[in-house]
């Protein structure tokens, strides 16, 4: 499992995911478990847990004190903010977004989940499903993450118990149901003995899937397996016309990331919010020509035409444009110590574009324990409702649904530039 | 689950097109950005992407160097020849500047510099007026960093507050700031030693020479190697040892330890880095061994 011993055969690429759970249910024993199983936590790094453990009287080291990272949190005993954790198993590289449990910590686990393609949502088989289990998947699902990973941990507790992993299984099921979740795995566990994560362990027979680390090894990378429409939002625009080559007089090159979709030299594109049409007349990555681009490639367009396009505009294949809105519905996560307040203009930052916008209604308040709507007139932190959006000038969108970058906004307040909210298009 | 059919990126593919997104996003939403060039191996990597990002177009921004006086001549010499390849304006502001101006009082003539870079950066940001600086922070550094945004505020004194912090959601980053305040922007936030070494490797980088093995003498305290120099000399009673040494990281001489190596070439690197089992500061950063909380205490105070 070592990384050398796959290092020229690196690569499956890369996978995002994220871990819900409190300390309580395993998951910083988890998270070290995989850690440590893949050589990533190093001798000293392990020297100073062990020092830091004895200090505070523990006999065993503590594997939290991997992820609780600032002093502040240590001195408070608690998690407080996403970390990011890496490691890799030499054929893949993972990037684990570790946020914490408790449920005022919605927006935290909403951030963490927003760059996730996988959740890992914790279970203590002693305990079986919690309010807190709801709570994460409902997130997990109202992000669209598009794995989800039920790992009933703490086997080790209830004698690794087949019909206890069943019971757990057929209840979340159930829920899984009344939500929607659709890509649903189950695994039992063991994060303190190892069972199951990535050795077998000889004490659950009955389960005959897949280890945690074979499943994360075979999940697929790509958010999505869907073809997705080509979308295109301008970062920034290169004309080198200060250059002694003439021939870049005339360059100009704009640049982004394909958000979703691919794109090839000689395809029709349209440009907007101007409407006009082109084609591609090459594609570059630092001056270098290539044929095509993927999703998730930061390139240079170069188009046939020469058209008026800064940063904000969003070139697509004429084929599948997006709609131009100036008014959105959507499902807003406040992440503000200061409420929002209805009567202020915010800014919404939309892949690159920037607007103002007004709220012209609050439809409910989503209760994520019961799932149940309530109406409100304002939002305080960590609550999620359905809002109306008034924009000063139209954003070109996608149902979130469909397609994540072009769904997807945050809301600034003006006065601090603070981020205070996070949206997802209706 | 069902199998993979849409086709995606390598690991090295993905990281490289995400600083490059990060970097273009600087430039599109800040006015005066700057990007920090120290000439380490992480800097490095951060020109490679800044060529990906804007070629053939110059880079929208300087480079600048916090030169603490103390660092390896190759490493000076380096910085100065990738600068002029480049084509690309470097800064370079000096501690000893600050020292002169009384902005800076070192404890004892030897003490470390490396802390009181924050204030020489913190000048430097003043006087050109920079609203955002680019760096080559890794999150898998050390553990005050695993929590740092990619776009972090600092305030008109350039601190940086962990309780304070922008949430960071999707790929939209949020560098808005008020005069006077600052972005760090982190391009290359999710690479690990291992993704640094794999692209110096891919992208065929050239390097100061001191990051491959050289003999250099040394003197042993406790488990690190101290390099024998005109800032550090050995003292009475030291045995000074010739051994083969390389440096993981390039920072003040008076701070920065080499590692016992025999791995003269990348890949050789790449192969000690795969199965290393100390991480890159613990085997050769003294100052972040001070105290648990050292790295977060000096980034309050303006450090990256």
């Amino acid at each position: 499992m070592s990384a050398l011993e796959h290092l020229p055969g690196i690569d499956n690429g890369l996978l995002r995911f994220l871990t819900c759970g409190s300390v309580d249910d395993g998951k910083s024993t988890l998270i070290g478990r995989l850690l440590f199983d893949s050589k990533t936590i190093l001798a000293d790094t392990l020297n100073a847990m062990e020092k830091t453990s004895a200090k505070r009287g523990m006999t065993a080291v503590d594997l939290s004190l991997l992820t609780d990272g600032l002093q502040a949190e240590r001195e408070q005993g608690i998690t407080i903010d996403v970390a990011y954790r890496y490691f890799s198993t030499g054929t893949r590289k993972y990037i684990i977004a570790d946020a914490p449990g408790h449920e005022q910590y919605t927006r935290n686990m909403v951030t963490a989940a927003s760059t996730a393609n996988l959740a890992i949502i914790l279970i203590d088989a002693r305990k079986g499903m919690l309010n807190q289990t709801r709570r994460h998947s409902t997130i997990a699902h109202l992000l669209g993450i598009p794995h989800l990973l039920v790992a009933i941990n703490k086997m080790d507790l209830v004698d690794y118990d087949q019909a206890t992993f069943e019971h757990i299984k057929a209840e979340y099921t159930k829920f899984a149901h009344k939500i929607g979740l659709k890509d649903v795995r189950f695994i039992p566990l063991s994060a303190l003995a190892g069972d199951m994560v990535v050795e077998r362990g000889e004490r659950m027979p009955w389960y005959e899937g897949p280890t945690l680390l074979q499943i994360l090894e075979a999940a697929p990378a790509a958010h999505t397996e869907r073809p997705e429409s080509f979308r295109f939002p301008v970062q920034f625009v290169c004309r080198p016309q200060d250059s002694a080559n003439p021939e870049l007089h005339d360059y100009r090159g704009f640049m982004g990331r394909v958000e979703s979709g691919e794109i090839a030299v000689g395809d029709a594109v349209t440009v907007l919010p101007s409407g006009l049409t082109s084609r591609v007349k090459a594609i570059e990555i630092g001056g270098q020509k290539i044929e095509r681009a993927i999703h998730e490639q930061s390139v240079t367009l170069l188009l046939e035409d020469e058209i008026d396009t800064s940063r904000g505009d969003m070139i697509v294949k004429s084929a599948e444009a997006p709609e131009a809105v100036k008014q959105i519905d959507a499902n807003v996560c406040w992440l503000s110590e200061t409420p929002m307040s209805p009567a202020r203009t915010y800014l919404v930052r939309h892949t690159s574009r920037e607007v103002k916008a007004k709220i012209a209604k609050i439809d409910y308040r989503l209760d994520i324990n019961t799932m149940e709507h309530e109406p409100v007139s304002t939002l305080a932190m960590n609550d999620i409702a359905r809002l109306s959006l008034k924009l000063a000038q139209p954003i070109f969108a996608d149902a979130y649904r469909s397609n994540r970058a072009t769904g997807a906004f945050i809301v600034i307040d003006e006065s601090t530039n603070n981020t205070v909210g996070a949206g997802m298009i209706v | 689950m069902t199998t993979l059919t849409q086709q995606t990126l390598t690991h090295l593919d993905w990281l490289e097109a995400e600083a490059i997104h990060i970097m273009r996003e600087v430039a599109g939403q800040c006015s005066s950005p700057v990007l920090l060039f120290s000439g380490g191996k992480d800097s490095v990597c951060m020109l490679r992407i800044a060529e990906k990002a804007f070629r053939p177009g110059r880079f929208p921004f300087p480079l600048m160097h916090i030169d603490t006086g103390h660092n390896y001549p190759e490493v000076i010499a380096f910085r100065d020849k990738r600068a002029a390849e480049l084509g690309e304006r470097l800064i370079v502001r000096s501690l000893e500047d600050s020292m002169a101006r009384g902005s800076i009082v070192l404890k004892h003539p030897l003490e470390s510099r490396n802390k009181h870079q924050s204030v020489t950066l913190l000048e430097a940001i003043e006087e050109f007026g920079f609203d955002a600086c680019i760096g080559g922070a890794r999150r898998d550094e050390e553990k005050a960093r695993a929590k740092e945004r990619i776009m972090s505020f600092r305030d008109e004194f350039g601190q940086w507050d962990p309780k304070n912090q922008r949430p960071e959601l999707w790929n939209l980053y949020n560098a808005r700031s008020h005069k006077g305040e600052n972005i760090r922007a982190f391009p290359i936030s999710n690479w690990t030693e291992l993704d640094v070494w794999q692209y110096i490797q891919r992208e065929q980088l050239e390097l100061p020479s001191i990051y491959f093995a050289h003999t250099r003498p040394v003197v042993r305290k406790g488990e690190l190697l101290m390099p024998v120099t005109d800032l550090t000399p050995a003292k009475p009673g030291d045995t000074i040892e010739e051994v083969m040494v390389r440096f993981r990281t390039v920072g003040d001489v008076s701070c920065t330890a080499p590692v016992e190596s025999d791995a003269d070439t990348v890949d050789k690197i790449l192969a000690e880095t795969a199965t290393t089992t100390i991480t890159e500061r613990g085997a050769t950063r003294m100052d972040d061994q001070t105290s648990e909380a050292s790295m977060e205490q000096r980034k309050k105070e303006g450090y990256f």
